[in-house]
Parts: C-alpha cells; structure tokens; sequence
C-alpha cells in the first residue's frame, strides 16, 4: 500500500489535529470506565449477595448513577472538549497562505491563491504547504458534499455546493500525508485520496516559484509524439496543461503530473507502471471514475502519452 | 583385537561418515533465489502498484487490466512469449522488462534486486 493512504488516524502532526486526537482517547477512556461501571453494577444485581441487590435495585440509585453522575460526567466533558479544541475555531487571521480545494466526483481541484484571492497555480490531488505556519484552506464543492479529511493535520469538514468553507492546517515537520474523502458521495467515493506535502519553507517558497512561473511558459515536449496525441485522443478536453491548447476542466489539472506522487488521486504510487495502468484502463482501478478506458490505444501511444505526462514537472 | 579387523572398521567408518554427511544440507549451496520470500513479494508488488495494470492472484485490489492476468506463471512456457521461465529471469523481466524484450509495453519497475527476486517467488507461488 501507500506511504501515506489510508492515513493513520490516532497520529497528529500538527496544532488543529493533537486536540481532536487527545479529545478522542479522553472520550474513549470515558467510555470504557462507563462500561465497567454499568458491568459490575450487573454483575452485583445478578449474582452480589442480598444487601448488594438491594443497593443496586433501589431509587436511590437511579437519582445518583442514572441522572446525576451522567449530568456531572457529560458537563464537565462538554466544557473540555470545547476548551481543547477551541484553537480549531479561532479567528481567521487573513494573512495567512490561502489555497482553494474544491472537491469534485471523485478527485480535488487544486488552486493556490495570491493576496486577492486569484489562482495563480493550479493543482489536483496534492497540496504542498511550507511546515510551521498555518494554511487557510477554501473548501467548495462542484458537484455533491464532500468532506475534506487530512487525519494527521486537522479534523474533517465538509465541502458543500454553493459554500465556502475556511479550515486552517498546519504542519510541524516536513513529510508526506495522505487525506481521504470523509463524506460519502457516491460510486468510488473510497478510493478518493489526497495528499499534503509539507516542506521546509525555503523549499516551498522555491517550489511556488517555479511553479507559478511554469503557469506561464510552454509546455515541455510539445513536439513529442505523446503531445499530439495527447490532443488528436481527446485528453486535452478534459484535462490542463498550462501553456498548452489542453485547457479541459472535466478532470484533474496535469501540468505537474510528472512530479506528482500519486497517480488516480491519492490512492496509487506515480511511476511510470501505474501510470500507464491508469490512462490505459482507470476504470479497471477505480471502478464508475469519469474518466474513459483506453483500450484503442496501441502500444507505442500509449507510451508516447504516459511519456509526455512524465515530462509536465 | 585382531591385526584383520583393523581395516574392516576403518572402512566401516568411513562409510558411515560419507553417507550421514551426505544428508547435511551444503552450507554453500543457498542460492539468492532460494532465499526469495513470496510475502516480501507480495508487500513489494503492493508498494509499486504492479497490480495496477494486472489482475494478480491473491491481490484484491486494484485488478488493472492494461497488461495480462498473471496466474499460473509456474506452468508457464515463456516470459513474454520469448523468454525462459526461471526465478532469475522473470526475477530480471519485472525490474527492467524493457532490457530484456525492447518491444514490450511494460515499463521498468522502481524495485530493488532483492525485491525483484521476491516478487518472482510471490508470482510463482500464486501458480502453483
Ligand atoms: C471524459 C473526460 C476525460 C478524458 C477524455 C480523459 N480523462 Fe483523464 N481523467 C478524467 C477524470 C474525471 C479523472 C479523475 C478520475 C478520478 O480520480 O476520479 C482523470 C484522471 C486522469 C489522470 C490521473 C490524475 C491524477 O492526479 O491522479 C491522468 C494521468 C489522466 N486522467 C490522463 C488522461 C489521458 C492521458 C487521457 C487521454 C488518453 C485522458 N486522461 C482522458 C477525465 C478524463
Ligand atoms: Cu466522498
């Protein structure tokens, strides 16, 4: 399986997710002395000697265990909870690093956003954040709910049509971290991955750089056989690759395909195997993806294609 | 003792030894083939994501169908159609298919030499 996918859940690696982990484990440590409680007082009223029987059966019981105690219990975890993760709802700055990430059936548009709130590069299935610092995502919808889910960086929330919704993440140390779709939207709702990749921020600065820069250059290989092909089969209708006529939006943007690290949107290592695996027949790996098989293909084409999208880095 | 027993025992003995050594396993004889795990195989062809254009026995998901089913490898005349089928050279054929039959569609494969000869054993173990 993947590094990252399915990413461990009990594993926090940043400031918003430790408080839902830690709240988690409180809650379930709860849970757990409540069952021993309700099991002994069972075990007394079946089997505990007359006076036993006569405690557990009595009103009095009912006052202090069944109302009291709980109203107590729950209280006190109410205000907790609301304590520890109270971080999770702070004001929004509005310095921060913006990018938008709109979930889409069954993959994620990618945009990061300069000070106005302009894309100025696209992405799909993968989010690269400098460690640190706090990253306000925009979460929007194209089509159904989703719910963006990135376990080791933050709690869940969903992505609704017509909606906006803000969440912060933030990293601590450079690594790799799978996310999942965390709402179900139909068909091959599983296999809906995501992967943030957080670097060190001169890393990152030189990487958005580069990146934003190659928005506005040529394409490389665009006199490759793969290029033409990759127009002529009818890629380019759904498909972005900036710099190119290829400007479909129906799927994932690929201008940075060759140095993504997965490949059918979080869910596969990207090597040259898996990639031609996926262009040759997706359906066959995501069963019901919108994206058609390639059977009519030959060889030669479908290297030349899997080679061109090697090339977009 | 006897002076004509003498022999007769010293045969006898060397008789005894040649035949018991003779069920010891050589120490020199383990192979790196020999060594291959079908399980490190399995782990590796899930980690590179083989099954990404084949449909492997023992691998539920994904099933590809890009490239072949690969079942019953073990009763398999040729690799590709063209070349032996023994642990090495399937063990060559999945790390760098390109180097040994140029006309393939299989491309090579990001594993270690180690991990090549554990797939071999896992493919072969599935087509017993
Ligand atoms: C009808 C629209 C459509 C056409 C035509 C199409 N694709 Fe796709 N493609 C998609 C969609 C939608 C996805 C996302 C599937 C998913 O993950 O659910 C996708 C995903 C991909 C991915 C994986 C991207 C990632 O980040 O994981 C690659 C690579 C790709 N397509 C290449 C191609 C190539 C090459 C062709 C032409 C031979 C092609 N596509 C034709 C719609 C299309
Ligand atoms: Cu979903």
């Amino acid at each position: 399986m993947l590094e990252a996918w399915p990413p461990p859940i009990f594993d926090p690696a940043g400031p918003y997710a430790w408080p839902i982990t830690t709240l988690s484990w409180v809650l379930l440590a709860m849970a757990a002395a409540v069952l021993v409680l309700v099991v002994v007082a069972l075990w007394l009223a079946l089997f505990g000697s007359q006076r036993a029987q006569a405690k557990v059966g009595g009103t009095k019981i009912i006052w202090m265990a069944g109302i009291a105690l709980p109203v107590v219990v729950l209280t006190a975890l109410l205000l907790y909870g609301l304590w520890l993760t109270s971080s999770l709802s702070d004001e929004i700055e509005g310095d921060e690093m913006r990018v938008r990430v709109t979930g889409e059936m069954w993959w994620w548009r990618v945009a990061y956003l300069d000070d106005e709130g302009q894309p100025v590069s696209h992405d799909a299935n993968e989010l690269h954040i400098p460690v640190g610092q706090p990253v306000v995502l925009e979460l929007e919808s194209g089509d159904v709910i989703h719910s963006f889910w990135v376990p080791r960086l933050s709690g869940k929330l969903d992505m609704i049509p017509g909606r906006r919704n803000l969440m912060r993440i933030q990293a601590d140390e450079p690594g790799v971290y799978g996310g999942q779709c965390a709402e179900y939207c139909g068909g091959p709702h599983a296999l809906m991955g995501f992967v943030v990749v957080a670097h060190e921020p001169p890393a990152f600065a030189r990487l958005m750089i580069e990146r934003t820069a190659r928005e506005q250059a040529p394409a490389p290989g665009a006199a490759s056989q793969g290029a033409e092909l990759f127009q002529t089969t009818g890629c380019a209708a759904c498909h972005r690759i900036a710099g190119t006529d290829a400007n479909g939006l129906a799927g994932p943007d690929l201008t940075f395909m060759g140095a993504r690290r997965t490949v059918g949107a979080g869910i596969l290592p990207n090597n040259t195997g898996t990639l031609m695996g996926w262009i040759g027949n997706s359906q066959a790996i995501k069963p019901n993806n919108r994206m058609p098989p390639y059977p009519v293909l030959s060889r030669e084409e479908l290297q030349a294609i899997t080679a061109y999208l090697e090339m977009q880095r | 003792m006897g002076d004509g027993l003498q022999p007769a025992l010293c045969i006898l003995l060397l008789a005894v030894v040649t035949l018991t050594s003779a069920c010891a396993p050589p120490p020199e004889a383990v192979t790196e083939t020999a060594l291959a795990s079908a399980e490190r195989g399995k782990a590796a062809i899930e980690r590179v994501g083989c099954a990404s254009c084949h449909t492997i026995t023992g691998i539920s998901w994904p099933q590809g169908k890009t490239g072949p089913a690969l079942d019953g490898l073990e009763r398999r005349g040729l690799i590709a159609g063209e070349l032996p089928n023994r642990p090495e050279v399937l063990a060559a054929f999945v790390q760098d298919a390109p180097a040994l039959v140029p006309d393939t569609a299989m491309p090579a494969m990001p594993l270690t030499d180690r991990e090549a000869l554990d797939v071999a054993a896992y493919l072969y173990e599935i087509g017993r």
